[in-house]
């Protein structure tokens, strides 16, 4: 065997890819719903928490930040296997899935906030000032003349840190979720060949590249608009 | 004539910056009353007090026959009746002109949304901004926007009008169309208060003028009196200073 045909062998195995193609495929179904799910919880706390600090309630505002910065400075992995292995101490286990979950969102949650936070100090006073100036209350001010145009700044940063944290899905792995690459290691390891890895970083390519092509779309056409 | 606004000794202090030192000011139903003095002197925390933008840190402000600084008064419901002009115009920017000032209707006055629409309309029509009610304020002019403020808040139909510098923002040829709609609007009755540099608007529409300095009135008079002679010293300085230019 010439030095390709064993790299051939090895990673494109087409016998070994067709027996592992469709534990990758549901590794693949896998990642995307929990990606959603840490999406829909991340960005909905983030954006809750920094609704909760414009409210300027001080002791407040330090948890908040407390929380952010706590969420911010850990490493996502260590999270994930402190609520998957800490937990269960404390009498309360976590599946894989969900422990993976809950740690993201999390993460997502606590960068999140921080764009929202910036985005919402970045509208001008003025605008306050001449909603309330008619009579509107401070939460349809907020929800309506605020939002909307922090929002629209913080697209971009969101998008791309959104895309940074949900990449992490890849690390539900290690608490024995079947994810894609939980699912590749699994045929590495059954297979005796590595083939499903190549078939695992298809799939990831599949599932990313367009989301990133997207991410990037969205920060050119916000950019230059206001 | 009953006064619409009812200010008396209001203080303000930034801090250890004490920048209202006991104001008064009546200002009676239809009245124009016109507040000029150096940069610095208090003219716009005065005017943020009586909406209460800015918190008073003593005095009383009655507007309309609300005490404004009573906690028990709903803050929203007395700012109904105060319409404010800013000098940035701070309109909203992802809203259609008519998007602006169908907002409070709405969402205070809860109309429905064809009657605050017919209504928004009405007020760009006084405002002679009818033709723009689809526009973005990125696609208007300076003397436009401000005139999508001043319908803004009169669509509310509100009992007394605040300006703060409505015109100072503006290039000196978008101007006169802001100064035209302010006319109009006093000759529709509306009581207004406006704090401006345009003499000539002052000389031709104001019924008073007020001069305040550090934080306090310091002469007051029809504007042939206070422009044509002035008793204090500090107003004579001031007037010299402005004519100039
Ligand atoms: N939010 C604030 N915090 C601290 N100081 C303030 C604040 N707003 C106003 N001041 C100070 O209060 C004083 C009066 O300000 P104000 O804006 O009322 O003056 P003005 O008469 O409107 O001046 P101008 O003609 O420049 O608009 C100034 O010294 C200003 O620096
Ligand atoms: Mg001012």
């Amino acid at each position: 065997m010439t030095g390709w045909e064993r790299f051939a062998d090895s990673f494109l195995n087409a016998r070994v890819a067709a027996e592992y193609l469709p534990k990758i495929v549901e590794g693949f179904g896998l990642t995307v719903v929990l990606a959603l799910c840490i999406i829909a919880a991340g960005l909905t706390a983030g954006l809750a928490l920094a609704v909760l600090r414009s409210l300027g309630v001080r002791p407040l505002n330090w948890l908040i930040i407390f929380a952010v910065d706590l969420f911010r400075a850990l490493p996502p992995l260590v999270v994930i296997a402190l609520l998957y292995f800490g937990l269960p101490a404390a009498g309360l286990s976590l599946s894989g899935f969900a422990a993976a979950w809950l740690a993201l969102s999390l993460v997502l949650m606590a960068f999140s906030e921080e764009i929202f936070w910036a985005g919402i100090t970045a509208v001008p006073k003025g605008q306050w000032e001449a909603a309330r100036s008619t009579g509107l209350g401070f939460l349809p001010t907020l929800r309506l003349v605020v939002l909307p145009q922090a929002l629209r700044i913080t697209v971009p940063p969101l998008t791309n840190r959104t895309i940074a944290i949900t990449k992490n899905t890849a690390l539900a792995s290690v608490v024995a979720v079947p994810e894609i690459l939980g699912a590749a290691q699994a045929g590495v390891s059954f297979g005796f060949n590595p083939t499903p890895l190549t078939l695992g970083a298809a799939a990831y390519l599949v599932l990313f590249l367009p989301v990133v092509v997207l991410g990037r779309w969205v920060e050119t056409r916000f950019a230059w608009k206001r | 004539m009953a006064a619409i606004v009812r200010a008396h000794g209001v203080h303000k202090h930034f801090g250890a910056l004490h920048v209202l030192r006991g104001v008064d000011l009546e200002v009676a139903e239809r009245e124009l009353v016109f507040v000029i003095g150096p940069s610095g002197s208090g003219k716009s925390t005065l005017l943020r007090c009586l909406n209460r933008l800015e918190e008073p840190s003593g005095g009383r402000i009655e507007v309309d026959g609300i005490d404004m600084l009573d906690r028990r008064t709903d803050i929203n419901r007395a700012r109904q009746r105060i319409g404010m002009v800013f000098q940035s115009f701070n309109l909203y920017p992802h809203m259609t002109a008519l998007g602006n000032v169908a907002l409070a209707l709405r969402k205070v006055l809860k109309l429905p949304r064809a009657e605050a629409d017919e209504r928004a309309r009405a007020a760009l029509e006084r405002v002679n901004l009818a033709d723009r009610a689809g526009h973005y304020p990125g696609q208007l002019s300076g003397g436009q926007q401000q005139r999508v403020a001043i319908a803004r808040a009169i669509a509310l139909e509100p009992r007394v009008m605040l300006f703060d510098e409505p015109t100072s923002a503006l290039d000196p040829e978008l101007v006169g169309g802001v100064l035209q709609a302010m006319r109009e609007l006093r000759e529709s009755g509306m009581t207004m208060v406006v704090v401006s540099h345009e003499m000539g608007f002052a000389r031709a529409a104001a019924d008073r003028v007020v001069f305040m300095d550090h934080g306090l009135v310091v002469e007051e008079g029809p504007p042939e009196a206070v422009f044509g002679a002035p008793r204090e010293e500090r107003t004579r300085a001031f007037i010299r200073q402005i004519d100039r230019h």
